[in-house]
């Protein structure tokens, strides 16, 4: 099988692990996260200026367009990061929107975009629609073109940050074919947005009512480019989420961790019962199962075949391992994993979603065995 | 130590390997090799691999790297490791000292005298000298540090009393390395442990073979009945048994001592699973069309890709920084757990042909799979059991407490 890759990292990669290591850790303390919770933009707006600051949002941007010209494989450690420590923000859907434009975009809207998005402007993606299918190319929302102006009509749901995006690309259906159209959020009447309740109360979600919003025809991707996008976006997507869900398996094992070396019962540190340390070990090598998958899908992300295989399984893994670890964290906590103050729920939560947002475990495997076997 | 080898030098020995080993390679020679030095059943068997482990010393590929003087190549390991992938590549037999080479070996070399090395070394290498372990006892399997065989001092000897179990080569082997008891009254049950070269062909050393659970044979339990050895087979001084044997785990990975090269253990090459697989017919149609068996099949390639991966992300200390010993602890669990499952998943490819065994002209590559599977245990019970593993993991690794 000669499409699966390596693992290996880059100088910059390693520099931008130790960087967002401290940085998260530092600014997103879970009481933080907490709190964000109940805020309604769902982030703190100083920090997310700081990560523009930073530059993290121009990592995968060429330098032409005003970024530092690196790859999504050093975008990785920083995703890694933020999943670690709950930190939740328009990052992983801006980023993504970088691609989508890298991929699909003209020469004019990339121009106009990507400098705007290297300097900390927040965008997103509205793929996803009422049939609940991840495959990206059914959809039901439609564009009409006429006279260089295209009318789009339908509902795109768990579009992320969708409030505080100023740009927004939508997927849609030109005379039966999937495009992509640039929306500026400006663009939409404050009640085009209604705010989702999704299952990971840190995140932000809304679903975007389409009808009536007009773009320019200059607005939409070049059709010529569309499957390519749709690969892009699809595999960008598994990345950064495969990244987030790593740091977050790490996290929930460490705080479960915490847990059993410090609550007593019968007498005894509970984490000296075997019953609750072995399968806290299963979840541990499963974990770095999922982080070598993770830095091997960052080292072969580019490649050719090995790169949509790589991230596939950083994917599949990382959404199993993660599920998995803070299952058993709510148990392992006993009456306290019941509460919303154990962090475990936080975890759980997030891996359901982030599994609903690119495609659970189990859907990245169908994925694999076309590409392993077929 | 020799210099580090210029690119040029090592890409002309790797050719010399290479073409070596290509000329030199039986695979199949008319009877099944074993997968492992644990799994030596036939004369035919052990003759064959002591013969080919001499010819591979003889050529220079084992034990490159080990001092000149002692009978080793002298070389730098870059070399050595060289040589080790050629042997890999060419799919070569298992070299079959493992003990010798592995683990005694090392610990001559990193704390033996003169003498010793003089009189091992070159023995072992050339697999003239058979080594063993006498490590786990009937009643001590996983409580290594509790054995019990008793090593009396009289006079310039020692005198040995008790029993050693799952002593692989144990009935061809020359010497065994040795935990025996030599003091009762120790403050713990490690202080009382002594380490021992010991000579196995001697009064009083009996060895009896243990029928495996796939009907082969390969281990031995070791009888000691008033067996009598020299005071000199004492190694390291009396008390310091258990960190001898502690020490031997050590040298694995090939700071201390540099390793000797080759492989004592075949890797099951998992590609064949899925060729297997491929191959496999279920209701008239590919089993891989079987949604269930195609997802299990993707989810042990995700697996099988992660440990292969995690080799060489053990060497990446920017990818190991939170817990260092987390991959190098985890390895043996993980790996020996996969290789049972994915045997055991080898199995319910064959439909109705699952039910032949070795020996049968019906079974499926005569038998390999369903003697990997059962011969697979040996390897997530010995050298400690999975369970042992997980406490290894969850207390050196993950801070957990002791259990008790």
């Amino acid at each position: 099988m000669d499409n699966l890759g390596t693992i290996g990292t880059t100088e910059e990669q390693i520099e931008l692990m130790d960087v967002a290591t401290n940085f998260c850790r530092d600014k997103s303390p879970v009481d933080k996260v907490r709190a964000l919770i109940d805020d309604d933009l769902g982030y703190d707006p100083g920090i997310w200026r700081e990560i523009g600051e930073l530059g993290w949002l121009a990592i995968a941007i060429p330098e032409a367009h005003g970024g530092v010209g690196l790859s999504m494989a050093e975008v990785v450690p920083i995703a890694e990061q933020m999943g670690r420590n709950l930190m939740s923000n328009p990052f992983g859907s801006t980023t993504l929107a970088a691609q989508a434009l890298l991929a699909g975009g003209s020469e004019a809207e990339q121009a106009e975009w990507l400098p705007k998005i290297a300097e900390g402007a927040a965008a997103t993606l509205a793929l996803r629609e009422a049939n609940g299918d991840w495959d990206l190319s059914n959809i039901d929302a439609t564009g009409f073109e006429s006279g260089g102006t295209v009318t789009l009509s339908g509902k795109k749901q768990l579009v992320l940050w969708a409030n505080s995006a100023e740009l927004i690309i939508v997927s849609i259906k030109i005379d039966g074919e999937v495009r992509f159209a640039l929306v500026e959020r400006s663009a939409l009447s404050d009640n085009a947005l209604r705010r989702e309740t999704v299952i990971d109360e840190t995140a932000r979600s809304y679903e975007v009512t389409l009808d009536g919003v007009t773009v320019s025809a200059d607005a939409l991707f070049d059709e010529s480019r569309t499957r390519e996008t749709l690969e892009k976006i699809e595999l960008a997507a598994g990345l950064i989420h495969a990244a987030e869900m790593t740091g977050g398996a790490q996290s929930v094992i460490d705080y479960t961790l915490e847990y059993l070396k410090t609550r007593k019962q019968f007498g005894k540190i509970i984490g000296s019962y075997q019953a609750l340390k072995h399968p806290t070990v299963n979840n541990y090598v499963e974990y770095e199962k999922a982080r070598t998958h993770l830095y091997s899908a960052a080292h072969s992300w580019g490649e050719q075949g090995r790169g949509e295989v790589a991230v596939r399984m950083a994917a599949a893994q990382s959404h199993s391992s993660y599920s998995t670890a803070a299952d058993r964290a709510i148990q392992f906590h006993g009456g306290f994993g019941f509460t919303h103050d154990c962090d475990a729920q936080l975890h759980r939560r997030k891996a359901i979603l982030s599994g609903a947002l690119i495609g659970d475990a189990a859907y990245q495997r169908s994925k694999l065995a076309n590409l392993l076997f077929d | 130590m020799a210099d580090k080898p210029s690119a040029a030098e090592l890409k002309d020995y790797a050719e010399q390997a290479d073409a070596w080993f290509k000329e030199n390679t039986v695979r199949d020679p008319g009877f099944m090799l074993p997968l492992t030095f644990m799994e030596v059943s036939t004369d035919q068997q052990f003759d064959f691999l002591q013969d080919w482990q001499r010819k591979v010393y003889e050529a220079g590929y084992l034990g490159a790297s080990w001092p000149k003087e002692y009978g080793g190549g002298g070389m730098h390991s870059e070399f050595q490791r060289v040589a080790t992938r050629a042997m890999k590549k060419h799919d070569a037999p298992i070299m079959l000292n493992a003990i010798g080479n592995g683990w005694a070996g090392p610990l001559i070399l990193d704390l033996g005298t003169e003498e010793q090395k003089q009189k091992f070394i070159k023995p072992m290498l050339s697999a003239e000298d058979i080594w063993c372990q006498g490590f786990s006892e009937p009643e001590n399997g996983s409580d290594l540090g509790n054995a019990q065989l008793k090593a009396v001092k009289d006079g310039d000897d020692y005198v040995l009393n008790g029993s050693k179990i799952w002593t692989s080569l144990g009935d061809r082997a020359k010497y065994m390395i040795l935990l025996a008891r030599t003091d009762f009254d120790a403050p713990n049950k490690y202080a009382g442990l002594s380490f021992f070269l010991n000579p196995m062909k001697i009064d009083g050393i009996t060895t009896s073979r243990i029928k495996k659970l796939t009907g082969e044979y390969g281990f031995v339990q070791t009888f000691f009945t008033d067996a009598r050895i020299s005071a000199d087979c004492l190694f390291g001084g009396e008390g310091n048994g258990w960190s001898m044997a502690m020490k031997t785990l050590e040298y694995e990975r090939g700071a201390k001592v540099k390793p000797v090269g080759g492989f004592f253990v075949k890797e099951l090459d998992v590609m064949e699973i899925v060729e297997l697989a491929k191959n496999s017919v279920r209701n008239g149609k590919p089993l891989l069309d079987d949604p269930v068996m195609r997802d299990k099949m993707t989810q042990y390639m995700i697996d099988i890709q992660a440990l292969n991966l995690n080799n060489t992300r053990r060497r990446m200390p920017q990818l190991m920084q939170d817990r260092p010993m987390g991959l190098p602890l985890m390895n043996k669990l993980a790996r020996t757990e996969l290789i049972r499952e994915l045997t055991e998943f080898s199995l319910a490819f064959q439909g109705t042909k699952a039910g032949y065994y070795v020996g049968d002209e019906n079974a499926v590559d005569d038998g390999y799979w369903h003697r990997s599977y059962l011969n697979s245990f040996s390897a997530t019970i010995g050298g400690g059991t999975s369970e042992i593993q997980r406490n290894i993991v969850a207390e050196h690794a993950l801070g957990l407490p002791k259990t008790r």
